[in-house]
C-alpha cells in the first residue's frame, strides 16, 4: 500500500491517546489472563508440575462437558427468547408517536436500573410454589397443585430474558431506525405483502442489530452468575458456578483456570460464528 | 410495453384528508387524469401534494372522496394490490439486493419465475440505458444511475399509473435536464399514465401535458402550461408560476374582458379580470411578469426612478422604484448595450399589451 506512510501518521497521533487504556488493559487484564494460562498448564493444585491435565480432565470428563453443554444451551435459549420477544418491541418503537416511544424505552431500560439481586430476588417471589403465578393459577382454577417454576431450566430462562432484554431491544432499535420507512413503502407499491417486506426487507436490514443483540445477549447470559444461581437454585450447574466451586469450595486453581479458558474459548467461538454470519449478510455493509 | 395495463385513466374525486390532528391536508381535490397524459402536481413544500400522492398510491387512507383508476374505484385496495408504480425521492432502492433483484423484486413478488424475472429485468436496464449493471449494488451506483434503476423497478410490474415524487430534486442542475428528457422519453414509449409532484415550476411546466397548482390543500389551477403561465386563475398561480410584479389599484370600471385599472403607483391601465368579475371601486392586485414592461415615453404609463440593474446574461432586470414606494422588476432583452440605464434615471413603464396584466381582487 502506497498510503502506509501517510497512514501510520495518522495512527501515532491516535496511539499515544490510547496509552493510558492500554496501560490499564495490560495490567488488570492481560497480566491476569496470562497467569490464569500459566496456571491451567499445571497439573497438581499447588502448580509446580507443567502438563496438559487439566484440559485432558476436563474434555474427558462426562460431568464436566455436561456442564458446558448445558451452559452454552441455556445462552441458546435466553438469545432466542430475547430475539422473539424483543424483535417486536423494537420493531413497534419505530412505528409510534414519541410519547409512546419514551414509554417502551423507559419499560425496556427499567431492568437495568434495578440491581441484578433485588431483580432475581423478584423473579423467586414470582416463579416460587406458593408465588404470584402459581396463586393466581390456582385461584382461576387452571391448576390444582403448583407448577415446579423456580429451580428450573425454564425459570432461569426467563429471568434471564428478562435480565438481558436491554440488551437485545437496544441494538434493534438502533438498527431498526437507520432502515428508510421509504423502503417499505416501495416494497408494499411493488406489489409484497407485509410479511414479504419483514422478511425480504426489513429483517435483512435488521441483521447488523440481531447479531450486536445476539452477541450481547448471549454473553451476557451464560456469565450471570447470580441470576443462575439463585433461580437455578444449586440444582442446576452452570460453568460461572463450577467455576467458582472449584476455585473457592475446593481450591483447585489450575483445574478452575483451565475451566476458565476454554469457557472462554467456547464463548469466543460462538460469538465468532454470530460475526461471520453477519458478514455473509450483504446487509451488513448495507447503508 | 403497450399492454392493457398502460395508459389507464385517473380520477381524483372530490378528495379530502384531515389529519388526526385535525388539520386539513388536502381539501376537495377534483383531477380528471386521461390515460396516457403527464400531470405535474405543482406547488410550493407543504401544500399537500405529497399527501396526494400517497393517498393514490394507498398509503393514506383520506377521510372523504374517491380515487378510480379506470374503471376501478380503489380505495379499498392495498397499496400492493393497486399496481401504482412508484419512484421515491430518494429512490429508495433496495440496499442489499442487486440492481438486477431490485428490478425483477415486484415480480417475484408476483411469483415469477426467476430466469423470467432475470430476463425482465435485463430488459428494463436496456430500456433504462443501464445494461450492464445488473450484478451491483445500488451504493455503487451514481445518483443518476440510482433513479433509472428505480424507473425501471417501477415499470417492471407494469403499473397502470406511475408516480414520481420530487424525482430530480436530488440531482445536480445537467443531469436533472438529461433524466427529464429520459423520464418523457421512456414515458412516451409505454404510454403509462404519469403524475410528477415537483415543486420545481421549470421542471412541471416542461415535462407535463396539464399541470395541477396546489397551494395549502386546494387545487389552484388544473390546466396546460400555456394556460397556468399565460391565464393564470388565481393571485397565487400568477405569482408561484414565473415571477411577476404585484402591483396594488382600485378598479375604475369593469366588464367581463377588460378592466380599467388606477395603479398606486400613479397610471391607468387596462387589465385581464382574471379571478372572475370585479367590482368597480375595488381594490385589487394587478399582475404583470417583468418581461411583459416596457420602457413608454412621456405622459403614458407609470412613473418610477431606476435603481439596480442586474444583468443575466440573455436578458437584464432593472429594478424601478415606483412613486408609491414600492418597486417593480422589468426584463428586456439584451441587445448590444443598449440596455444600459443610468442609476436614478426617471422613466416610465407600461405593460406591454392589456392581455398581459391580470387583476384579481385583493384579499386584503
Amino acid at each position: 500500500m502506497g498510503a502506509a506512510p501517510a497512514s501510520r501518521d495518522v495512527t501515532s497521533y491516535g496511539m499515544g491517546l490510547a496509552a493510558p487504556l492500554a496501560l490499564f488493559f495490560l495490567v488488570f487484564f492481560v497480566a491476569p489472563l496470562l497467569q490464569l494460562l500459566w496456571l491451567s498448564l499445571h497439573n497438581d493444585t499447588a502448580a509446580l508440575h507443567w502438563g496438559l491435565g487439566q484440559y485432558l480432565h476436563f474434555l474427558t470428563d462426562p460431568f464436566s462437558l455436561s456442564v458446558l453443554g448445558s451452559t452454552l444451551l441455556l445462552g441458546a435459549e435466553v438469545t432466542a427468547v430475547c430475539l422473539v420477544l424483543g424483535f417486536p418491541i423494537a420493531w413497534l418503537y419505530q412505528r409510534v408517536g414519541p410519547r409512546l416511544q419514551t414509554i417502551i424505552i423507559l419499560i425496556v431500560l427499567l431492568p437495568l436500573l434495578t440491581s441484578v439481586v433485588v431483580r432475581t430476588f423478584a423473579w423467586i417471589v414470582i416463579l416460587g410454589r406458593q408465588g404470584i403465578i402459581n396463586a393466581t393459577l390456582q385461584s382461576l382454577g387452571i391448576i390444582d397443585t403448583p407448577l415446579k417454576l423456580l429451580y428450573t431450566q425454564f425459570g432461569v430462562v426467563i429471568a434471564l430474558a428478562q435480565v438481558q432484554m436491554p440488551l437485545m431491544t437496544l441494538p434493534l432499535i438502533t438498527a431498526l431506525g437507520r432502515i428508510d420507512p421509504n423502503l417499505d413503502d416501495a416494497s408494499c407499491s411493488l406489489g409484497a405483502g407485509s410479511w414479504r417486506s419483514f422478511f425480504k426487507i426489513t429483517l435483512p436490514l435488521s441483521l447488523p442489530g440481531v447479531i450486536a443483540g445476539c452477541t450481547l445477549t448471549y454473553a451476557a447470559a451464560i456469565t450471570a452468575f447470580i441470576t443462575q444461581s439463585l433461580i437455578g437454585g444449586g440444582q442446576m450447574l452452570f460453568m460461572p458456578m463450577y467455576l467458582y466451586q472449584q476455585a473457592s469450595t475446593l481450591q483447585n486453581w489450575p483445574f478452575a483456570s483451565a475451566i476458565s479458558i476454554i469457557f472462554l474459548l467456547a464463548v469466543l467461538a460462538v460469538v465468532s460464528v454470530f460475526t461471520t454470519l453477519g458478514r455473509m449478510s450483504r446487509g451488513y455493509g448495507g447503508a | 410495453m403497450a399492454d392493457a395495463q398502460s395508459g389507464r385513466s385517473l380520477v381524483v374525486d372530490a378528495v379530502t384528508h384531515r389529519y388526526p390532528s385535525g388539520a386539513l391536508a388536502v381539501q376537495n381535490i377534483n383531477l380528471d387524469i386521461k390515460g396516457g397524459e403527464i400531470i405535474a402536481l405543482l406547488g410550493p413544500s407543504g401544500c399537500g401534494k405529497t399527501t396526494l400522492l400517497r393517498i393514490i398510491a394507498g398509503f393514506i387512507a383520506q377521510t372523504q372522496g374517491r380515487i378510480i383508476i379506470g374503471d376501478d374505484i380503489v380505495d379499498a385496495l392495498p397499496p400492493n394490490r393497486r399496481a401504482v408504480g412508484i419512484v421515491f425521492q430518494n429512490y429508495a432502492l433496495f440496499p442489499h439486493l442487486s440492481i438486477s433483484e431490485n428490478v425483477g423484486y415486484g415480480l417475484a413478488a408476483r411469483g415469477v419465475n426467476k430466469a423470467t424475472r432475470q430476463r425482465e429485468a435485463q430488459r428494463l436496464l436496456e430500456l433504462v440505458q443501464l445494461p450492464a449493471m445488473a450484478e451491483r449494488l445500488p451504493r455503487q451506483l451514481s445518483g443518476g444511475q440510482q433513479q433509472r434503476v428505480a424507473l425501471a423497478r417501477a415499470l417492471a410490474i407494469k403499473p397502470s399509473i406511475l408516480l414520481l415524487d420530487e424525482p430530480f430534486a436530488a440531482l445536480d442542475k445537467n443531469l436533472r435536464l438529461d433524466m427529464q428528457i429520459e423520464v418523457k422519453r421512456l414515458q412516451r414509449v409505454s404510454g403509462i399514465t404519469t403524475l410528477i409532484v415537483t415543486h420545481d415550476q421549470e421542471e412541471a411546466l416542461s415535462m407535463a401535458d396539464r399541470v395541477a397548482v396546489l397551494s395549502h390543500g386546494k387545487l389552484e389551477q388544473f390546466g396546460s402550461p400555456s394556460d397556468v403561465y399565460d391565464r393564470p386563475q388565481t393571485l397565487f398561480v400568477n405569482t408561484f408560476v414565473g415571477s411577476s410584479n404585484r402591483m396594488p389599484g382600485i378598479v375604475v370600471s369593469a366588464d367581463r374582458t377588460a378592466a380599467k385599472v388606477r395603479l398606486d403607483a400613479g397610471a391607468e391601465i387596462i387589465a385581464r379580470p382574471a379571478g372572475g368579475a370585479l367590482t368597480e371601486g375595488g381594490r385589487v392586485t394587478v399582475c404583470i411578469r417583468p418581461e411583459h414592461l416596457q420602457f413608454v415615453g412621456d405622459e403614458t404609463g407609470f412613473a418610477g426612478v431606476v435603481g439596480m440593474s442586474l444583468p443575466l446574461g440573455a436578458t437584464v432586470v432593472h429594478e424601478i422604484k415606483t412613486a408609491d414606494g414600492s418597486g417593480v422588476k422589468i426584463s428586456q432583452a439584451r441587445i448590444g448595450e443598449t440596455h444600459a440605464l443610468e442609476n436614478g434615471a426617471a422613466v416610465r413603464l407600461a405593460p406591454l399589451a392589456p392581455s398581459l396584466a391580470n387583476a384579481f381582487p385583493a384579499t386584503f
